[in-house]
Formats: structure tokens, sequence, C-alpha cells
């Protein structure tokens, strides 16, 4: 079966004033069309930086060295001339980032920056075709006098309406790929917990495959098919979302799930910071796409 | 024993779109040694609760009275030391431009605790209390990570023998591991030193396993409040329901006491 992303032995270092320091060691992941993949793992992982590889970014950062196999729709991107790839983000692929008040630019209007992401796709699309098309994905993401908003800026709205924003222009132009580096984390929890539903049902309807940073796995839980838990650049365990949730095979993974406080108030676990368990081989549980 | 008590408190603000009623008519009490979880979305009042406890905000009407005697506009430093106040990001809460020890001691030089030459240990102790060691004072802000810093504001709150600390939003900056961490440093600080909480966050999994009572606020008013058993088990306000189902679950009891409550919806 052909992968939408597949990404093999990916290895990234950046090169510092003290000589290199290895970030990646060696990822392999990959993402069927439509599949909802997750990303898992604490702060320094190496979560972010996969993503911003998949989008090409970190590729054009002058200390990073970044070696190993990402290809897209069939292409590797990591050998692709820096236009096209250039040419892929806000078409094919696109990114929600986890603030998303201060991703949106707060001197332009909505409508303006629905209108700059359209003409990626289309470049000769006028400000009318553009607004009508604007505001049908804003009644999709359940957004409330669409016309009135897309003259708003960006601080006119809260935190809540940015990030439906954020959803509705990710995936206007119909990427195959929506990369979401944990999305609403900035925001509070029911509205967390609804624009997450609010997302998973859009990317189901539009087909859309997404990978999905975070680093709580209850969050996770409720929007992916299949996760990889990632620790200090080396994936540990990945699997279909309920292997995981039923059987966690790693003790890295068992310690994230520890970690996630309960609302039947178990108590706080005591959660090692290193430990040798943590560093043992991955744990693979058979079933999903890959 | 009664510490702090908040009596028909009431906080508006004026704009240009007319009045605001950030905290309307809101009274409840905190024992000593108590941990009591204020909750709510954003924009419920939370934090403006918080400053105006801190003496940060003056009030539009009301009391609030601290072990026993009502709390003036403006405060005496004894109450501004007895008072202290953990921010939610850890990184803009600190001068980036001093070192960590430095930002620790200002509280000790600014209510005059102890004599100055014993300063420096106190201020390494106040370190050692959260986990960092000794040595660290001398590093600065930026050289430490998101889990570090948010230990350093706890430190810089205890280091002036606060008798209420009020924390807001103190761990959701930080990941779950570190998260969980610091958690259990503020449960095991509670304890030991016989402190006094108001806990505001938005995370109701945080609350269950911190706060002995909660406070759910939502408009800037007082919806419900009780032991936290009781509130998770048996919530009674549909909004408090709606909060406690918005809780990403990990675990099989956890979705079952979920659905139990969309059910009672």
């Amino acid at each position: 079966m052909s992968h939408l992303l597949d990404i093999q032995d990916l290895h990234l270092a950046f090169k510092g004033l003290k000589g290199v320091t290895e970030v990646l060691h060696g990822v392999d992941l990959n993402i069927a069309a439509g599949e909802r993949v997750a990303l898992v793992g604490e702060s320094g992982s190496g979560k972010s930086v996969t993503a911003r590889i998949v989008l090409g970014l970190l590729q054009e950062t002058r200390n990073a060295r970044v070696s190993g196999r990402v290809a897209f729709d069939g292409v590797d991107i990591t050998a692709m001339p820096l236009r096209d790839r250039a040419r892929l983000r806000g078409t094919e692929m696109s990114m929600i980032f986890q603030d998303p008040t201060s991703s949106l630019n707060p001197t332009f209007t909505i409508g303006n920056q629905f209108a700059e992401v359209m003409r990626r796709r289309d470049p000769g699309l006028d400000q009318t075709a553009c607004n009508v098309r604007a505001i049908e994905m804003l009644a999709e993401v359940s957004i409330p006098e669409p016309a009135r908003v897309l003259a708003n800026y960006p601080f006119q709205l809260s935190g809540g309406m940015n990030q439906r924003v954020m959803i509705a222009m990710a995936l206007v132009n119909n990427p195959k790929l929506l990369l979401a580096d944990e999305p609403g984390t900035a925001l509070d929890v029911s509205v967390q917990a609804q624009t997450l539903r609010l997302m998973h049902d859009l990317v189901e309807k539009h087909h859309t495959a997404v990978l999905f940073i975070s680093h709580n796995l209850g969050v996770v839980r409720e929007f992916a098919d299949r996760v990889y838990v990632i620790y200090r650049g080396r994936i540990v365990e990945t699997g279909p979302t309920d292997a995981i949730f039923h059987n966690p095979g790693h003790a890295y993974t068992r310690a994230l799930m520890d970690a996630v406080p309960r609302i039947t108030g178990a108590g706080l676990p005591e959660v090692p910071e290193v430990s040798d368990d943590f560093l043992a081989p991955m744990v693979r549980h058979e079933g999903g796409a890959s | 024993m009664t510490l702090l008590t908040v009596e028909n408190l009431t906080k508006t603000f004026h704009t240009t779109n007319g009045p605001v009623h950030a905290v309307r008519d809101v009274s409840f009490e905190v024992e000593r040694g108590e941990c009591l979880a204020v909750v709510g979305e954003s924009g419920s009042g939370k934090t403006t609760l918080a400053n105006m406890i801190l003496g940060i905000l003056g009030s539009t009407s009301g009391e609030i009275r601290f072990d026993g005697a009502a709390l003036p506009a403006k405060r005496t430093a004894t109450h501004r030391r007895a008072i202290q106040f953990v921010q939610q990001n850890p990184l803009s809460s600190l001068n980036p431009k001093r070192s960590i020890g430095a930002s620790v001691r200002l509280g000790l030089d600014t209510y005059g605790i102890g004599i100055r030459a014993d300063r420096w240990r106190k201020v390494e102790d106040a370190l050692e209390e959260v986990g960092l060691s000794r040595d660290m004072r001398h590093r600065a802000p930026s050289a430490l990570s998101g889990g570090q810093r948010q230990r350093v504001g706890i430190a810089r709150a205890l280091a002036c023998e606060p008798e209420l600390v009020v924390l807001d939003e103190p761990t959701s900056a930080l990941d779950v591991l570190v998260q969980a961490r610091v958690l259990r440093l503020l449960n095991d600080l509670r304890a030991r030193k016989q402190l006094t909480y108001v806990f505001i966050t938005h995370d109701l999994a945080v609350v269950r396993n911190v706060a002995d009572r909660v406070a759910v606020f939502k408009s800037g008013q007082l919806i419900e409040l009780g032991r936290t058993e009781q509130i998770f088990s048996a919530p009674e306000h549909p909004y408090t329901r709606n909060l406690i189902g918005a809780v990403p679950v990990v675990d099989y009891a956890e979705l079952q006491l979920r659905n139990k409550l969309a059910e009672e919806t």
C-alpha cells in the first residue's frame, strides 16, 4: 500500500557553537491518505521539527543537517528544488499552529488572509470569489456571521474563533495533508474539546490526512487512528490508538499515560525524569495502515 | 479557621462599549491550609478575582477579609508579603536581565526577611525546596526549561514566607510530564508548609488532583461551590457538567464517569 507521507530513517542535527547536536536519530513514520496519525512526546522530543521538515522549512535553515527520505505523494521532497517545495505549502499540505492569535497576521483582515491563501492555488482569483469561498469555509467551522468575521482583524476575535479561522484557512485549498502542531493548547479545555471535534469531523468529510502533534495522550485518544510515541528523537512505540491505550508496551508510553491527571482522581504519580527503560527498543503494535 | 473571606465582591469595568461586569456579587471563604480551585472558561472572571485578592485591582464594591481583618484598598507590606502570586507564564514573569537568584531575593529585600548576610542562603534554600540545585541561582531565566522556570516562580513566592498563595494557571504552559511533577511539588509544599492555595485553572482534571474544594465561575458569577469529590461525582450545574465532560480522558474509569455525567444532562 502506498503512503501519502512516508518518512524513512530521518536524521536531524543542528550545528551550533559547541559542535553538532543530534535531534532526530532515524525516525520512520508514515501516513496513508485520509488517515489521522498522532506524534506524541514531551517538549524537546523532536515532534515539531519533524513537522517542519515535512513542510520543508527546516531544510532552509542554515545550521540544520537533514538526512533521510521524506516522500510526499510518492515524491522525495528532500531532493526537490526549493521552489517546488515552496509550492506544496498552503496547497497540498498546510499547517495549524499552537497559538492561533499570534500565527495570524494582525495587520490584515481575515478576508485578506483567506484571499492570500487561496491565491496560492489559484493566482487569478478575485476578492469576491475568494470571499464567497471563505464564507462557505467559515460556516463549515461553525462560525456565526461569517461575512462579519471576514472584515475583522484577528485581535477582534477570541482565541477559540481564531483557532477555527486557522482550521478553515488551512483546509480551504483542500490539502492532502494537514500538519497540526498542538492545536488548541493555548485555549481553555472546553474550547479545545470543541475545536478538536470540529477538526475531526471536517478532515473526515474532506478526506484529509493529518499529522497531529501533541504532548497530551488524552487529546490524542479522541482524535487519532494511529499513534507514534517519540522520545528524544526516537520512535519508542507505534500502533493503532486503541492498542496503545489498552496495552501500552513501552515504559515511556506508560509514563506519559500516567502523567495525564485523571478526573477520577487517582492522585499524581511519581514520573521519573530519565529512566533506562525509556531507551528500551521500539514496541510495534500490528494493525492500522502501517 | 477561615483565612480568607470574600464578601459580595463585585468588579465592573467601564469600557467604550458600556460596563463589563467581570465579577458579580461573589462570596466565599477559604480555610487555612485548604486548596480552593477557581475554575471557569476564559473570560469568566477568574483572573480579575485573583487580582483583587492580590490587591493589584481595587473592587467596585464588596469586601475581602484576611485573617479576620478587612484588607484595605492600599495594601501594607505585611499583607503583600503574606499573599503571594504564582503566574501562568514563567518566562514572561521573570525579569530576563536578572539572575534567577536575584529575582528570588527581591522579595526578601523588599519585605526585610532575615538578616542581609543570610539572604543568599535563604534564596538557595528556597531553590532547593522546589527541587532545583543551589548553584542555579547564578543562571538567567533564558537558560532554564519551562518546568524549571515555573519552579523558580514558586520559589520566589515561597521565599517571602506567605500564608496564602494565589496560583493563576501555574501548569497550563507545561507539557503533561512536567505538569505532573510541578503539581506534585505544589501538593508537597502545601502539606509541608501549611500553605493555603487559591488555585485558578480551566483544567478540571488538574483540579480533581490538587483541590479540596472547587468554585465554578461563569460570566463573573459563582455558580457552584462544593467539595471536590462531590463536584465530580454529582455536579449540580449543567455548566460544571460540561466543563468536566470536555476533559480529554485516557482510561476506562474516566470514560465511564464522563458518560454518566453526559447522560444526566
